[in-house]
């Protein structure tokens, strides 16, 4: 008996699961940064958020949708990591465990599970717990390079938040660029290294995961507006490169603003969305009382994403401009 | 010399497993019964003039046009008509066919069938379209439309160049790729023969790159050849899409809902253009053409000179089959083609391979749910956004994937092949066309 189907006979090689495993191959590097810098810290952040994220979507999947298992897309593992990657290596793991049920439980499964959600899962899950534990979100151990067991005592600011909290006139005690490079710095676990992160992003573009363009938008954004100010203002605060290499902006261009589910379809629409990361991600940095921007940038951009979606098509051949 | 051209709108670049491309174009023989539907192409079928026992030769005329739009159909073997009833065809349709016993080998009179080129045009115009329509010519790219309707430019439109489609961007298909190699000189003369009708005296062949050797062989006879020329394209699939290739070679793109002549192309298929030469020269009316015979689980992969009606299990014996593992036979190729239901399925103008499937690739992936990685929509050649008219569908919203613009889909299927979800987006297109068809 022949089988027959509808046309095309083949498919690509790429399929969803490759494409989450390729992501969490790009985390790799940041995720062997924050394993040397914060140590069993990291670990145990890590590994209580995977396996959090993972245990909520198989659980809701086969206890209260009662559908077939979805944690096979391996995209719960990538929500654990990027939410550990927006912790600090101290968070307790009671309040880890609220994060990943905030972000798979509510951001996620709520919406009808990969694909269909509004917000990025793990940014959703972040901001919750940084609105919840501002004490806890915020108090960052000092980064000890192979010191594994560094009891996590010493605490220490992030560039972002002595910038914040720098009166007119003073000097401020900021890592230089090559520390931030590496990410010898304050942080999150996966926002210290600029390095790290990089190699994940240019593993993601060699693999085709994603294209250039959010990540550039956004970053370039940044770096042009908050020169800019730079240049006329002459303001440490805002000085274009220490913007660019502190705080969450590279993860957050590089991994989280480039999530497909919540990012435009097009490249114009994915540029407008970059571009409007940009700008909030500064107007947050520079005049809310929050150090740091990326995360509200991101999950209001994300809103704006079905809107973008309507009104950016393509131009469509023998159509002329849309 | 020549910049490669491609299309600038999305494009998928699939394995191209032309497998078959080095194997010289063999005779795949006679079967012992042919089937011979009377619709092989775009428009209405054919009429039939035989009746059960009729004694038929190669190339006897056995169905005529009905109207404009449609084709003639000979004879592709010597014998008697044994049977005129509806069968399943390649489409999956019930079709008129008409069965012929094969009996010997013998030819219509006329015909020449010595191997010398012949490259005086003697005809003029209407004589050259008079005899392509006599001939019953159809596009043999795959879409089937009636070549003399092609060729003959309406009175308030102007012809300027012809476009001679040597892409074939399918996967495995190599037949237009030999054809080239083998039949080149002839090739160039019949689109010398399709400038004539036209009057214009300007035909490019589009020739994709991976093809190195038929760019080679052509280049070098257009050379002798005035009004004929080469342009190298980058291989990129749909290259061979109409609308596309127009649009890669002239910058110009065929207005949504318009004809290519309407922008002054003509696109004709290598097949076709040699099964225009070969009426002209030769006298030989359509009734064999190149097929492929391909798949990783085929013996030997073969580029078979086929007689119209032949059924394809005959082919595929003829080629071997390493296991016994069929699992989906294809006509076509398999990014565009279709599965027959049935392996004794005719070989009609428009069957360019037939390509089998083991069983374990013939099923479709199971569909798992839309990430929105927008591969669809950086896929599509058209600029539509696939995942939206899926959806739209899925609703049942008509006038959202009438807003999307989803009549513009050309179906080449390259949103299906690079969806990670698999969802068959391919066919939410064809549902939402079929639809706005319905409710006209």
């Amino acid at each position: 008996m022949l089988k027959i189907s509808t046309a095309p006979h083949i498919n690509s090689p790429v399929t969803t699961q490759s494409i989450m495993r390729d992501v969490i191959i790009a985390l790799c590097p940041a995720i062997l940064v924050a394993l040397l810098f914060f140590g069993v810290g990291a670990l145990k952040v890590i590994v209580t958020s995977v396996a959090a994220c993972v245990l909520f979507e198989y659980l809701i999947c086969r206890y209260l949708l009662k559908t077939n298992n979805t944690t096979t897309d391996y995209s719960a593992i990538i929500t654990g990591i990027l939410l550990a990657f927006n912790l600090p290596s101290n968070m307790p793991v009671w309040m880890i465990l609220i994060g990943a049920f905030v972000a798979i439980g509510i951001t996620k499964m709520a919406f009808g599970g990969l694909g269909k959600n509004i917000f990025n899962p793990a940014l959703a899950g972040r901001v919750f717990l940084f609105i919840s534990f501002p004490v806890q979100m915020t108090s960052w151990p000092k980064p000890q390079f192979l010191n594994f067991f560094n009891g996590d005592v010493e605490t220490a600011a992030t560039t972002l938040g002595i910038l914040k909290h720098l009166g007119k006139g003073e000097t401020p005690q900021l890592p230089d660029y090559w520390q931030m490079f590496v990410g010898n710095i304050g942080g999150c676990l996966g926002e210290v290294s600029a390095v790290a992160l990089l190699l994940g992003l240019f593993y993601m573009l060699y693999r085709r995961i994603i294209t250039w363009h959010i990540p550039f938008y956004y970053i370039s954004t940044v770096f042009i507006i908050t020169g800019i100010f730079w240049l006329i203002t002459n303001d440490i605060r805002i000085e274009p490169v220490t913007q660019l290499l502190s705080g969450g902006l590279l993860l957050g261009a590089f991994f989280m603003a480039t999530d497909y589910t919540t990012s435009p379809m097009t490249k114009k629409g994915q540029i407008i969305f970059a571009v409007g990361c940009g700008i909030l991600t500064v107007i947050i940095r520079k005049y809310s009382a929050y150090p740091e921007g990326v995360s509200f940038a991101i999950l209001i951009m994300n809103a704006f994403v079905p809107l973008i979606d309507r009104y950016t098509s393509q131009k469509i051949y023998g159509k002329g401009d849309k | 010399m020549n910049n490669k051209k491609t299309f600038s709108i999305g494009g998928i670049h699939p394995d191209k497993h032309k497998i078959s491309s080095h194997i010289a174009i063999s005779d795949a023989g006679l079967p012992a019964e042919v089937f011979i539907p009377v619709k092989q192409h775009i428009g209405s079928p054919a009429k039939i003039l035989v009746q059960k026992g009729d004694k038929v030769k190669v190339g006897t005329l056995i169905a005529d046009a009905d109207g404009i739009i449609s084709a003639d159909v000979h004879s592709s073997v010597s014998g008697e008509v044994t049977k005129i009833e509806d069968i399943q065809s390649e489409t999956g349709y019930l079709e008129q066919v008409i069965t012929i016993r094969v009996e010997g080998d013998e030819f219509e009179p006329g015909i020449d069938r010595s191997p010398d080129i012949v490259s005086e045009i003697s005809q003029n115009a209407e004589e050259i379209i008079e005899i392509i329509r006599g001939a019953g010519i159809v596009g043999m790219g795959g879409a089937g439309f009636p070549t003399p309707v092609k060729t003959t430019v309406p009175e308030d439109k102007k012809a300027e160049i012809l476009i001679i489609n040597g892409i074939e961007c399918e996967p495995y298909l190599t037949a237009d790729d030999r054809l080239m190699v083998e039949k080149a000189e002839q090739i160039v003369i019949g689109a010398k023969i399709i400038n004539k009708a036209l009057g214009i005296q300007n035909a490019v062949i589009a020739i994709d790159e991976n093809k190195p050797q038929a760019v080679e062989i052509i280049r070098q006879i257009t050379k002798r050849y005035v009004g004929v020329n080469v342009q190298v394209c980058k291989t990129k699939y749909p290259q061979g899409g109409e609308r596309q290739l127009i649009q890669a070679l002239t910058g110009k793109e065929v207005p949504a809902g318009k004809h290519p002549i309407d922008i002054g192309c003509i696109v004709q298929n290598v097949g076709t253009v040699f099964a225009v030469y070969e009426a002209v020269m030769k006298h030989k009316p359509l009734f064999e053409r190149i097929v492929t015979v391909s798949g990783d689980d085929i013996l030997n992969p073969s580029n078979f000179r086929v007689r119209i009606g032949t059924p394809a299990s005959f082919l595929i014996n003829k080629a071997g089959l390493k296991e016994n593992s069929v699992g989906k036979v294809i006509f076509g190729g398999p990014m565009m083609g279709r599965a027959i239901v049935n392996m004794d399925a005719p070989v009609t103008k428009t069957t360019s391979g037939i390509l089998v499937l083991p069983e374990s690739e013939a099923y479709k992936p199971d569909e798992t749910s839309c990430i929105r990685c927008g591969k669809c929509v950086a896929a599509c050649p058209v600029g539509l956004q696939p995942y939206a008219i899926a959806r739209s569908i899925r609703e049942n919203d008509l006038n959202e994937a009438k807003r999307l613009s989803a009549r513009e889909c050309i179906e080449c299927g390259s949103c299906a092949y690079t969806c990670p979800a698999r969802i068959p987006l391919l066919d939410f297109c064809k549902l939402a066309k079929y639809e706005f068809k319905k409710r006209k």
